[in-house]
């Protein structure tokens, strides 16, 4: 049996003690175990920032790439082997700033992987610099006077981009967030999930505590349906984005893959690549 | 009779120009002659000048003709702008429709033939381009029936009606240029060909056949001039073997895709021109830093910036050798035929697999974009070498240990394991790293996993590093070069041994890492170097003087203006070249 022991490896996070990546870490590696994955099975593709670090403490595939590219990397790499489970993560940076162009695309290609935000709302790794998630008015070493610009909206960005599931957590809600990510995993399309991680050194504002008196779990609004685009569209203008669970999925969006014309039944990583004589005569003829 | 001529046909731009040129050139390949087209094209769709020049031959031909025999003019402008190429005894045939005026200076035949009117009378205008067709081949001395085959491919579909009344316009544009000729011989026509069956591509079609004979599944990619043919080309063809081709948001998701699929475990790559190659750097260095296989395609174009986007150039070769921050062994190939281009994107991918790490194949629009009659692409010389990568099972691991992925070895090159393989999770990361690919900063570890990835490349063996074609040993002239120079180059060191110099060429097919140690004796004994390239600032002659040295024989000839070297650019330029060293009191005594 695999354990998400199996899932740990000898190297010591160098997070600060408190940061909220921890739990994000161990969150993924109790949903891969509760999935019955294998460390072979599962690639983590992660961006730079103190988020990107991630693929480095799981014990699995993992690719630690540039600012802001984990996602087209993942999906190359899910495109060469569609057996593997792919997980892309990385900061709020990562992946609304730099990554932005990507993120979108990547919920309008809605390819079957994983994309995981470790959301802090700041710039960690380079010492406290304003994010696109950071809220407007929001004091940082780049904002002396407070932020001017309006900040991102995760939730209703994905949804309005095509992602077909998109879902919210918290760092410190070990369960869900593990329930989460094991939805994402079997969701057979792009997911984004993303995720509040507190960043206790150069937040001072976004805290655990501000955290728990502002989310709202989605599960305790009655009769909430994550099928319900509009309801979900809703739900998140009246929270102000500031909800956790599941906010929309949509089971019946075929993935990307499904739709490759003449796509290999089998993973293309596994294929000789030694090219068929006659089908090269053909094509030469075709220059005459 | 002639052996050889060149004709062009020119208009305005989405009036079919294109199509004319590429009908009459596919049935004269047909026939078995050799072909060289080149497109005078800007970034408009609808509107501004367009043509098309085409080289006939019976023998190979390279390169763009110096001058022009046959001009058929759509419009004044096409007969304006393009005049002062032809020949004396060249002919202009031109649509009656525009009331052409045959310039004051110019001393070749002129032809009106009513290319609107007869196309007219047949059913639509559109098929004036036939009659032209028809009128040059009256010219030529080409029986209209060489063009059953392709118009009947291009207008089958439509019906057999339309096929025949295509082919009456190619008749009547022949009769009529026959009866304008009345009893005067035409002094062009052409030698009968071989009628042997040859290939007619552009380079990017062998690029991109290069590429799926080679192994690849997936092609990531944005569109750009002059390489966008590589990814329509593919997305054709790659679903017969189970892959695709993806267009990307961007050039940064096209690379790191491409390096993404390639760590997962399949051949996958991007092309691009320089602006997309200036957005790809800081991926290609990522390719370097975790040894991931990557190959990129840069059909060079005109610089920088947007440059010249439609025009010849060859300014990216400095980006290319050094591009992207830090140090990473790269290796840069530089095909200068169409056949070249074929066998070296397939070496592309094995070298990328055998020294794990990012190739560039660099193009240039004349060569990715020139059309041309190809030798018989040779399927035997098609090999896969995958390198290191390990394809037998792993040992079974005990401890949770990762596999040492940047085991230091002695050729540098580590065995390389793929996602999904049991026993071989590791990390990869473009932090430095130690050989389990954890991140480390110790000095010690530092300097070896450097060491470790420069060393790689100082066993690169490529068949034929550098083309030479040296009949002398000891040259009054080395002419050197590389990328789609060579035909002119070629044409050009004819007309100088028939001058009476002697003259080596070589043309440089590996440019990075550099081949010094072959160019070197040609470069010792050379009294003078002049050293091709379509750019401004003589970037492969700095490479040669900084690699080979001999600083003080180095020249440069260099065009920058957005059209490719002719033959006589080289054959007078290099002349001019020579009297400007002879001028220079040290210049004297070498000559
Ligand atoms: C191209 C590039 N630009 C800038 C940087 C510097 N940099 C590293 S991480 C980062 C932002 C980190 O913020 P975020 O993505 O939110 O991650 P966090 O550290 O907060 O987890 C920046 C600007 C870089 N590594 N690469
Ligand atoms: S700086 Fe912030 S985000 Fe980075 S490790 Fe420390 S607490 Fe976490
Ligand atoms: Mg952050």
């Amino acid at each position: 049996m695999v354990t998400f022991k199996d899932f740990r490896n000898d190297v010591k996070p160098n997070w600060c003690p408190g940061c909220g990546d921890f739990s994000v870490q161990a969150a993924i590696q109790r949903a891969v175990a509760n999935l019955d994955l294998t460390p072979e099975q599962l690639a983590v593709i992660s961006g730079i920032g103190c988020s990107g670090r991630i693929s480095g403490y799981i014990r699995s595939y993992g690719l630690h790439s540039i600012h802001g590219r984990s996602l087209p990397i993942a999906q190359g790499v899910k495109m060469a082997n569609k057996d593997l489970t792919v997980i892309a993560s990385g900061g709020d940076g990562d992946g609304f700033a730099i990554g932005m162009g990507h993120t979108v695309h990547a919920m309008r290609r809605n390819m079957d992987i994983t994309y995981i935000i470790m959301d802090n709302q700041i710039y960690g790794l380079t010492k406290g610099q304003t994010s696109p998630r950071s809220a407007q008015g929001f004091v940082t070493k780049s904002t002396p006077k407070g932020a001017i610009e309006g900040s991102v909206s995760p939730m209703e960005l994905a949804i309005t981009s095509g992602a077909s599931f998109v879902a919210q957590s918290f760092s410190t809600d070990l369960k869900d967030l593990t329930a989460i990510i094991e939805a994402g995993i079997q969701h057979k399309g792009f997911s984004v999930i993303n995720v509040f991680s507190p960043c206790v050194t150069y937040n001072k504002v976004n805290t655990y505590d501000w955290f728990k008196e502002n989310l709202t779990k989605l599960s305790t609004i009655e009769d909430y349906d994550p099928t319900n685009r509009e309801q979900a569209m809703n739900t998140l203008m009246q929270h102000n984005g500031l909800v956790t669970g599941i906010v929309y999925q949509d089971k019946d969006r075929p993935s990307y893959q499904d739709l490759i014309h003449g796509y290999a039944e089998e993973p293309l990583a596994s294929q000789d690549l030694q090219f068929n004589e006659d089908t090269f005569n053909e094509l030469v003829k075709e220059f005459m | 009779m002639v052996n050889q001529l060149s004709w062009k046909v020119g208009g305005q731009q989405g009036e079919g120009i294109e199509s004319t040129g590429e009908i009459f050139s596919i049935a004269l390949n047909r026939l078995g002659y050799y072909l060289y087209g080149y497109r005078h094209f800007s970034s408009r769709i609808k509107g501004g000048h367009t043509n098309n020049k085409i080289r006939v031959s019976t023998t190979p031909v390279r390169t763009i003709a110096d001058d022009l025999d046959i001009l058929v003019a759509f419009d004044q402008e096409t007969i304006d702008l393009n005049c002062g190429e032809l020949h004396e005894n060249g002919i202009i045939i031109a649509d009656a429709k525009f009331k052409p005026v045959k310039p004051d200076h110019v001393q070749a035949d002129f032809y009106v033939v009513p290319f609107t009117e007869i196309a007219s009378e047949l059913g639509t205008s559109l098929m004036k381009n036939m009659v032209a067709v028809g009128a040059s081949c009256a010219v030529i001395n080409v029986e209209v029936a060489a063009f059953t085959g392709v118009v009947e491919e291009i207008f089958g579909r439509k019906g057999e009606a339309v096929v025949q009344k295509n082919m009456e316009a190619i008749q009547q544009g022949y009769d009529y240029m026959l009866s304008q000729l009345g009893d005067k011989v035409s002094p062009l026509q052409l030698d009968e060909a071989d009628g042997r069956q040859r290939m007619f591509m552009i380079g990017n079609d062998a690029i991109a056949l290069g590429a799926l004979t080679g192994g690849v599944r997936l092609m990531a990619a944005y569109p750009i001039t002059p390489a966008s043919e590589i990814m329509e080309y593919l997305i054709e063809k790659l679903p017969k073997v189970g892959g695709t081709v993806i267009q990307t948001e961007d050039e940064i998701a096209a690379a790191t895709m491409a390096i993404g699929a390639n760590y997962g475990g399949i051949r996958s790559f991007t092309a691009s021109a320089g602006p997309g190659l200036s957005l790809m750097m800081e991926a290609i260095g990522l390719s370097g830093m975790t040894e991931t296989p990557l190959v990129v395609v840069d059909t060079q174009r005109g610089g920088p910036s947007t440059g010249l986007p439609t025009k010849q150039e060859q300014s990216d070769l400095m980006a290319m050798i050094y591009g992207t921050h830090g140090e990473i062994p790269k290796i840069v190939l530089a095909p200068s035929t169409v056949e070249e281009a074929f066998y070296d994107t397939i070496e592309a991918f094995n070298l990328a697999e055998e020294y794990q790490c990012p190739v560039i194949l660099l193009s240039d629009l004349q060569l990715s974009l020139g059309k041309q009659t190809v030798e018989p692409l040779d399927f035997s010389q098609v090999e896969i070498r995958r390198g290191k990568l390990v394809q037998e099972e792993l040992p079974e691991r005990e401890d949770k240990s990762y596999f040492k992925r940047y085991e230091v070895t002695e050729d540098g090159i580590s065995p390389r394991v793929i996602p999904g393989m049991k026993n071989g999770v590791h990390h990869v990361t473009g932090v430095e790293h130690d050989e389990t690919g954890k991140p480390s900063e110790s000095p010690a570890n530092r300097q070896a996993q450097m060491d470790k990835r420069m060393r790689k490349l100082d066993r690169l063996q490529l068949n034929m590093p550098v083309y030479t074609n040296a009949k002398h040993e000891e040259a009054d002239l080395l002419l050197v070069g590389f990328g789609s120079t060579r035909g002119a180059i070629e044409e050009a060191v004819e007309r100088l041994e028939k001058d009476g110099v002697k003259v080596n060429h070589a043309h440089v097919r590996l440019v990075h890492p550099f081949p010094a140690e072959e160019l070197l004796p040609l470069v010792e004994s050379a009294k003078n170097i002049a050293i091709v390239e379509n750019n401004a600032t003589g970037q492969l002659a700095n490479i040669v003087k900084m690699n080979v040295g001999h600083a003080h024989k180095i020249k440069s000839l260099l065009k920058y203006d957005g059209n490719p070297f002719q033959p006589h650019h080289i054959h007078e330029g290099s002349k001019e070249l020579f009297e400007l060293y002879y001028s220079l009191p040290s210049g004297k005594e070498s000559l």
